[in-house]
């Protein structure tokens, strides 16, 4: 892993950081991770900022996404980008694919994590259809931002064409009406529940629009035919309880106004259902039942990530029992007075006034928090240790970090959202799902 | 005060006679058969002698045959025995986690597993009365004690005896599902046709099954001091129920210490020293876990044979059991079957409806479906995880447009005082309409909360009319209340009460 530029710093007096300026200054911080945790070779994004950490697929995806963006703000020149790019996509390429254990994918999918510099399989992780959909919407990303003509942009167009086709989605029903969540050489698929709303929306639509493989139309109504409709603190929404599920596949798809016959059926779109999602999760700080403390109307946000070792605490008299690195969820749990940060930044495109307020409240309460304008993937009040006002997980997440760019980058602009709107693939797969109205 | 300790007169062999005595008397004679029978019931559990006594009551002549016990599963290896040591188990749970409501942990708290065994057993002998051979027998029915069997169209033989039948009953019931698991059954393991016979707390207990069975006795056994591994091969626990529910409970048990294996599978048993070993794998990661004893709770196999069903037409399937119609009757329209015999509407407390189904049907021409009928279910886990009517998946499986109303324990005043604020009620009503569907409830009481939802399905009560319904204050029954504010809170107000509020309430 190499650093090609200086790390992120503040880049405004603080007393004069107006809205745009937060905004700024916490998108370019969460970029500056993708310098610093990318490894010029191959492309390859890590996982998480720790020492050693592996590659994450899904990362790379939104890293993918990100250099657009840091494009369009002057952040890295395009030629920069378009290397990068290029060397990502050439990995992706010419990596290993097959059924041995130790390569990068197969079918056309790729395993979760990959090791840094050879780029194949660790962990014996799994064979990911979801973080293989977030790559592959990085990569469709890139390919349409990329549209001159010359011959390393036509390159990067030519290889991500060629990466999408090649996908066996169909291969991943394993002969089921659903997607399977995923693969492993060593059991074959995986048999996890995977019911109910998830995050892999634009896993669906890229699956159903795929010019190779493409999974029946019957497929996507098989997935939401699990969806439950929820009227929950006064909130009408589309049930999950992470708040990640309400906002990945909204850092590439518009869906504003489009509507599947779901949300025909209940007069509402995904994205007006990630704005309730939102508001549910500030109720529930509000609410508060574990009485952990920090939650309020400025600090909210459960969601995947990091938190206090798993053990059990007392605190305040009470047993606290903590978890880890966790999916924390709402209103059903787990929670055990982890915030994270990141999360709820990335919810900025949804509710614009109380993530502003949020992150000026984490700014002032937990400075230790957002250090370098740079969110944790988790925080913990309830258990603030040796002068600090908070836990902080010592590491820094791929998938926060590009969510949060993805995200400010939609609101500022709605860059990416634009740019996705023009890709051929992500039209007919919405098309497919049977989404209409709108800008479709 | 010291409280004297009176010695107890009966042992547990004695309350084991009891029972025996109540549901197969050792002295009983069966009675010379009536020359016909409006009904006889094969099968002396809870849906043959429910319809037993009702068709009594009606004025029918009444046979019932009993291969074994009277009462069934239900009252002697199942219900009755795992609620009586539940409840012990809730009670040491509570005081274990006295200091979080300002009590002190007693001190020296030991768990006395022989006396909650012999209180269990003489719970169960009490209740056998009820279902005991001389009170049916009182109520005018003909108790036969043998193997029931068909010996032509309208004739069961049972004990060398021929009951001439105009309608007859199969409510044989069902018996643990037994494992296909190598090496388990050489290691020995119990099921809950024998574990209500254990006199000593294994140390450790794994428990194979996360049904309703498994995950009630994982977490009693557990709360009585055992080490508890619980397995299961789904992704999550209760098979078909609503899936928060289901984590409500995973994270319920994983909180009082039990080892939560899903998505496993038991590949092996082994039998080292006084050791038995479980060989697991969840997907590609191998494991194993050693245990003093082992409880298999994976479901249930009717008893379908020895009965000569072949001979009367009746269609069954040695591993789904007895086919029937909405009305209860099988392939045979003279022979009704109700209960786990049953391939389909095998719910666990349908006893009393299976009952009333059948006498109508059965006896007064009447064509009750059991499909009309809004039943329950509770899983007795702490929280308790209660159910009516259609899940989400199933209505939308129909094309029913559903919408649920949530409310939070932790919203629930009451819930709150009592340091219960975990868990839901979910209600769910067809989009657009107050009409409710199903509801699922996660609370420390659900078992009792889920009757007023089951009641307004029953007498077609709409969520919005629930909202009149007025509760004490407080108490954990108004979450229903309060789910049917939030319906009433989602609808548009009348034209009337829109221009009052926008005339008279402008000021």
């Amino acid at each position: 892993m190499t650093s090609s530029s200086s790390p992120a710093s503040p880049l405004v007096d603080e007393p004069a950081l107006s809205d745009e300026d937060l905004l700024d200054s916490l998108q370019r911080g969460a970029f500056e991770y993708f310098r610093s945790a990318y490894n010029p070779a191959n492309g390859l994004v890590a996982d998480r900022s720790s020492a050693a950490s592996p590659c994450s697929i899904a990362a790379v995806g939104f890293a993918l996404s990100s250099y657009p963006v840091a494009v369009e703000r002057g952040w890295m020149t395009r030629d920069e980008a378009v290397e990068r790019t290029l060397v990502t996509l050439q990995f992706f390429l010419n990596s290993p694919q097959g059924e041995a254990p130790d390569v990068t994918g197969y079918k056309g999918l790729y395993y979760h994590f990959l090791d840094m510099q050879t780029g194949r399989r660790v962990w014996r992780c799994e064979l990911s259809l979801i973080d293989t959909a977030l790559l592959i919407a990085g990569i469709l990303t890139a390919s349409t931002y990329f549209a001159d003509s010359n011959q390393d942009e036509t390159e990067i167009r030519r290889i991500a064409d060629i990466l999408y086709r090649r996908v066996d989605w169909c291969w991943a029903q394993n002969g089921k009406a659903t997607l399977s969540q995923g693969w492993k050489p060593e059991c074959g698929f995986l048999h996890y529940g995977w019911e109910g709303y998830t995050e892999a929306s634009i896993l669906y639509v890229l699956a159903i629009a795929s010019p190779t493989y493409p999974i029946p139309k019957t497929s996507y109504r098989a997935w939401t035919s699990t969806y439950q409709w929820e009227n929950l603190y006064g909130h009408d929404f589309l049930y999950a309880g992470p708040l990640f599920i309400h906002q990945f596949s909204h850092a590439w798809i518009d869906f504003r106004g489009i509507q599947d016959p779901f949300m025909r059926e209940k007069h509402s779109d995904y994205f007006e259902n990630s704005r309730q999602a939102t508001y549910i999760q500030r109720e529930y700080a509000l609410r508060n039942p574990h009485g952990f403390r920090g939650y309020g109307e400025n600090c909210w946000g459960l969601s995947a990530g990091d938190g206090p070792e798993p053990r059990i605490v007392k605190v305040d008299g009470q047993s606290h029992r903590l978890f880890g690195y966790a999916a924390r969820g709402v209103p059903y749990g787990p929670d055990d007075g982890t915030i994270v940060p990141a999360a709820t930044l990335a919810s900025i495109v949804f509710a614009p006034e109380m993530t502003l307020a949020a992150m000026r409240h984490f700014r002032e309460q937990y400075p230790e928090a957002v250090k370098d304008f740079r969110l944790p993937s988790g925080i913990n009040p309830t258990l603030a240790v040796n002068g600090s006002r908070c836990w902080t997980t010592d590491a820094y997440v791929g998938l926060d970090q590009g969510a949060i760019v993805l995200m400010i980058e939609n609101y500022r602009s709605g860059l990416i959202w634009k740019l996705m709107r023009q890709c051929p693939y992500i039209r007919a797969g919405l098309r497919s799902a049977e989404f209409r109205g709108g800008w479709l | 005060m010291k409280q004297e300790q009176l010695p107890s007169n009966e042992s547990w062999t004695d309350y084991d006679q009891i029972e025996l005595r109540n549901i197969h008397p050792r002295e009983w004679r069966n009675p010379q058969p009536a020359q016909i029978y409006n009904l006889v019931v094969i099968g002396g559990g809870p849906a043959g002698f429910l319809t037993a006594l009702r068709a009594v009551k009606h004025g029918a002549k009444v046979a019932l045959v009993e291969r074994d016990l009277l009462g069934g599963v239900c009252f002697n290896d199942g219900c009755i025995p795992s609620k009586s040591m539940i409840r012990p188990a809730r009670l040491y749970a509570e005081m274990r986690n006295a200091e979080n409501f300002g009590a002190q942990v007693p001190s020296g708290m030991r768990v006395d597993f022989a006396y909650v065994m012999e209180r269990m057993r003489r719970i169960r002998a009490r209740v056998s009365r009820r279902v005991s051979a001389d009170r049916l027998r009182a109520a005018g029915i003909d108790v036969f004690f043998g193997q029931g069997r068909f010996a032509g169209a309208d004739a069961i033989e049972v004990d060398g005896k021929r009951l001439h039948f105009k309608r007859a009953l199969v409510a044989s019931g069902a018996r643990p599902r037994l494992p296909k698991i190598p090496g388990i059954a050489e290691a020995g393991y119990l099921t809950n046709e024998g574990l209500f016979d254990t006199t000593e707390c294994p140390r450790r207990l794994l428990v194979i099954g996360g049904g309703p069975l498994g995950c009630e006795l994982a977490q009693a056994f557990c709360r009585l001091g055992s080490q508890v591994s619980i397995v299961q091969d789904d992704p999550m626990f209760l098979g078909n129920e609503e899936r928060d529910a289901a984590q409500i409970l995973s994270d319920a048990m994983a909180r009082d210490g039990i080892g939560i294996h899903l998505n496993t599978d038991t590949v092996r048993v082994r039998k080292e020293g006084n050791e038995k070993i479980a060989e697991l794998v969840s997907d590609d990661y191998k494991f194993t876990i050693a245990a003093d004893e082992i409880l298999v709770g994976i479901g249930s196999t009717p008893n379908v044979s020895g009965m000569n069903l072949e001979a009367v037409g009746v269609d069954y399937n040695k591993e789904d059991g007895i086919p029937t119609n909405d009305y209860l009757q099988t392939s045979n329209p003279r022979i009704y079957a109700a209960g786990d015999v049953c391939s389909e509407h095998k719910f666990p407390h349908i006893e009393t409806a299976a009952a009333d189904i059948v006498v109508n049907n059965a006896l007064f021409r009447g064509r009750d479906k059991l499909s009309t009928l809004a039943i329950p279910w509770c899983t007795y886990t702490d929280p308790e995880i209660a159910h009516v009517g259609l899940y989400v998946k199933e209505a939308r499986a129909k094309g029913i447009p559903v919408k649920t109303f949530t409310v939070m324990m932790h919203d629930v005043d009451r819930a709150i005082t009592d340091g219960e604020d975990e868990g839901f009620v979910k209600i769910h009503v067809k989009e657009g309409t107050d009409k409710i569907i199903g509801a699922t409830v996660a609370a420390s009481h659900a078992g009792e909360m889920i009757s007023e939802i089951s009641l307004a399905m029953c007498a077609g009560i709409g969520l919005g009319a629930l909202a009149k319904v007025n509760h004490p204050y407080p108490t954990q029954g108004q979450a229903i209340t309060m789910a049917a504010d939030a319906y009433l809170a989602t609808r548009q107000s009348s034209p009337m009460r829109q221009w009052l509020q926008k005339q008279w309430m402008s000021l």
